[in-house]
């Protein structure tokens, strides 16, 4: 038998050159690889806060309304806009690509919903008096440790630090989708189909950013 | 074998199964704020969370994101690897526990409810 006849039996024919070892372009294989790399930011932020959280008295302040209800609608929006997203990418692999820029709109749309009612959620908590680096003199007393140990001041930092940094890739993310859905007919499937993985990646980086910093830190006791 | 290889264009996964995908996640993430408002040890929930968290995740990156119709050898590439750098990370807590410990304690019971007796 010769070697060429057995070669696509091999996988490591794959890496002698000449064909996609991945069986994805060299542009999809690099968002996948931004995507693990930007995993790891958001990972070493989301550590550095929970440190901070476990070597401190913490404060736990968001109320129900309008915290916890913004947080979660937003979720529903990012959620919905993966739908969306996905949607779109299919449109766009059957070769719709009217269709494709309709659910890329929608998409976002979802984004902007999401971005709009985070900057209002945010004016709540800087209203209420909190800060990078102080907390609103009414929570310091509230959330300090039944042996007199003051909450962190670093709560405002860690907050707008990760969801800054989030609500940054959603903004960017929708620049993005932008430019894709006005470019749709002459970008080829696989562009389309790398817009969604960063998009995805947005909402899956939430995925963990909301129970950690919303549904960990409820005031329970004001409703 | 080799021509299926061919397809990589064609996006496998119908809208009906995305959508379902899109219902267990708003299902997860409803699961999360009702437990919010449960009381339990915080690390119980910490665990809890996270779990949800890890299955949520896993459902975007395997259908929305379409990692599970990839090739065997870009999942091996991609998700072992950042596994392991993300729990290199947890290095940090043994010291974050440590200071902890290191806060001032006070000694003496806060003086109010004493002084009140009188």
């Amino acid at each position: 038998m010769s070697t060429e006849a057995r070669a696509p039996h091999f996988p490591a024919a794959d890496w002698d050159g000449g064909v996609f070892p991945y069986r994805v372009g060299h542009r999809k294989l690099g968002m996948w690889l931004f995507i693990v790399s930007d995993s790891l930011t958001f990972s070493a932020l989301l550590i550095g806060y929970s440190y901070l959280r476990a070597s401190n008295v913490w404060p736990t302040p968001f109320p129900f309304y309008p915290s916890i209800v913004f947080s979660s609608v937003m979720t529903f929006c990012l959620l919905s806009s993966s739908l969306t997203m996905v949607f779109g990418v299919s449109a766009s692999s059957r070769g719709d690509q009217a269709k494709a820029r309709k659910w890329i709109l929608a998409t976002i749309v979802f984004g902007l919903a999401f971005i709009i009612l985070h900057l209002i959620e945010w004016n709540h908590l800087y209203s209420e008096g909190l800060r990078p680096f102080s907390l609103p003199a009414e929570w310091v007393t509230r959330y300090a440790a039944p042996d007199g140990t003051l909450p962190s001041p670093l709560f405002g930092a860690t907050f707008f630090t990760i969801t800054g940094l989030h609500m940054f890739h959603v903004f960017t993310g929708t620049i993005y989708l932008a430019v894709v859905a006005a470019r749709v007919k002459k970008l080829k499937h696989e562009d389309v189909e790398i817009s969604g993985l960063y998009w995805h990646f947005v909402d899956l980086v939430w995925m963990f950013v909301f129970p950690l910093i919303y549904i960990m830190s409820v005031d329970v006791g004001a409703h | 074998m080799s021509a299926h290889a061919e397809e990589h264009e064609h996006f496998a996964g119908s809208n009906k199964l995305f959508t379902s995908i899109w219902v267990w996640l708003l299902l997860l993430t409803l699961i999360e704020i009702v437990l919010a408002y449960k009381p339990m040890a915080i690390h119980f929930m910490l665990t809890i969370l996270l779990g949800l968290s890890i299955i949520k995740a896993a459902l975007i990156v395997a259908y929305f994101m379409h990692l599970k119709f990839e090739r065997l050898s870009l999942i091996l590439t991609i998700v072992p690897m950042l596994v392991v750098c993300i729990c290199l990370l947890f290095v940090f807590f043994p010291d974050s526990f440590r200071s902890h410990g290191l806060r001032y304690q006070f000694k003496e019971t806060p003086p109010a409810p004493a002084e009140a007796t009188h």
